[in-house]
């Protein structure tokens, strides 16, 4: 859907783009563009910790992936964005409703943390957001705002059978090694 | 304020991270805990698909790291999942307050 709106907006605008299709970097398109991403994702994520249900809670935890998915294609990230949304969304975020399915007798059954954790809770988390923008509006970083071509999936795949060949195989043992582990976890008893 | 810099995105991240944060510190469900988790981690991964953004020279070791992040994120919920159902058939419940034999 956000996906759309940004596809339908950069050509309805006719705003000049770089290679991979994302808005050019200073333009308008791209700061509305950025407002409404962001502000999907900082809904979605308020959303999460605010909800009650788990199902609920899972709902908004996939609004926020997509947001933040999206976010990722006005980074110019396009292959993260597509991985975001197909092992997130797709798989991370199945695997935990089907860990919420499994694991609860009624999918609207609830469990209610003590007032004084949720206010305890609520001052850490604005203290630390407080401190970390006071520190961002602080930091000088020397960034650069030209338009960079993109990084294509040809390229990353490239650096993966060779730069990071030692972390991509790591990678490949890893996911074997957590499959049999969570299969042999979660099997049934004899 | 209409022209979208590095700040922009960090804040972002900073909202996720502290919603991630919350969510763990209140939730008493095992997998809303894994839920704020899967925040967390995307917080990270903004992070690091921003700098790589704008940063000079156009390499794209941060798109490489949020990669393995999505990977891992991946692992370990897969194993988060599992231990919450062995959690479930000993327990009869996800409850992390009532998971609490390690005590002794």
């Amino acid at each position: 859907m956000s996906l759309l709106v940004l596809l339908t907006a950069s050509s309805a605008f006719g705003a000049p783009s770089d290679a991979t299709g994302a808005a050019a970097p200073g333009s308008v398109l791209e700061a509305v563009l950025f407002y409404i991403v962001a502000g999907g994702v900082v809904v979605s994520a308020l959303g999460v910790c605010i909800a009650q249900n788990i199902v609920r809670m899972a709902v908004w935890l996939f609004t926020a992936l997509a947001s933040v998915a999206v976010m990722y294609f006005l980074l110019a990230a396009n292959f993260i964005g597509a991985i975001q949304l197909i092992v997130y969304a797709g798989g991370t975020l199945i695997l935990l409703v089907f860990g919420v399915m499994l694991t609860s007798k009624s999918p609207w059954i609830r469990f209610e943390a003590p007032k004084l954790e949720l206010v305890a809770a609520t001052v850490v988390c604005v203290g630390l957001f407080l401190s970390l923008c006071t520190l961002l509006g602080r930091a000088a970083w020397e960034s650069v705002d030209e338009a960079t071509a993109g990084t294509s999936i040809a390229t990353i795949g490239r650096a993966l059978i060779t730069e990071y060949l030692v972390p991509f195989e790591m990678a490949g043992v890893v996911l074997m090694i957590v499959m049999v582990g969570a299969a042999h976890m979660a099997r049934q008893e004899k | 304020m209409l022209s979208i810099g590095l700040t922009h995105y960090l804040v972002v991240a900073a909202v996720l991270l502290c919603t991630g944060l919350f969510t763990i510190m209140t939730k008493r469900n095992a997998i809303g805990i894994l839920i704020g988790v899967e925040l967390l981690l995307n917080a990270a991964n903004v992070n690091l698909v921003a700098f790589d953004r704008f940063r000079e020279g156009g390499l794209f070791d941060g798109q490489i790291m949020a990669l393995f992040i999505i990977v891992l994120a991946a692992a370990e919920a897969a194993i988060a999942v599992g231990i919450c159902i062995n959690v479930y058939k000993n327990l009869a419940t996800v409850d992390v307050d009532s998971a609490r034999q390690l005590q002794g």
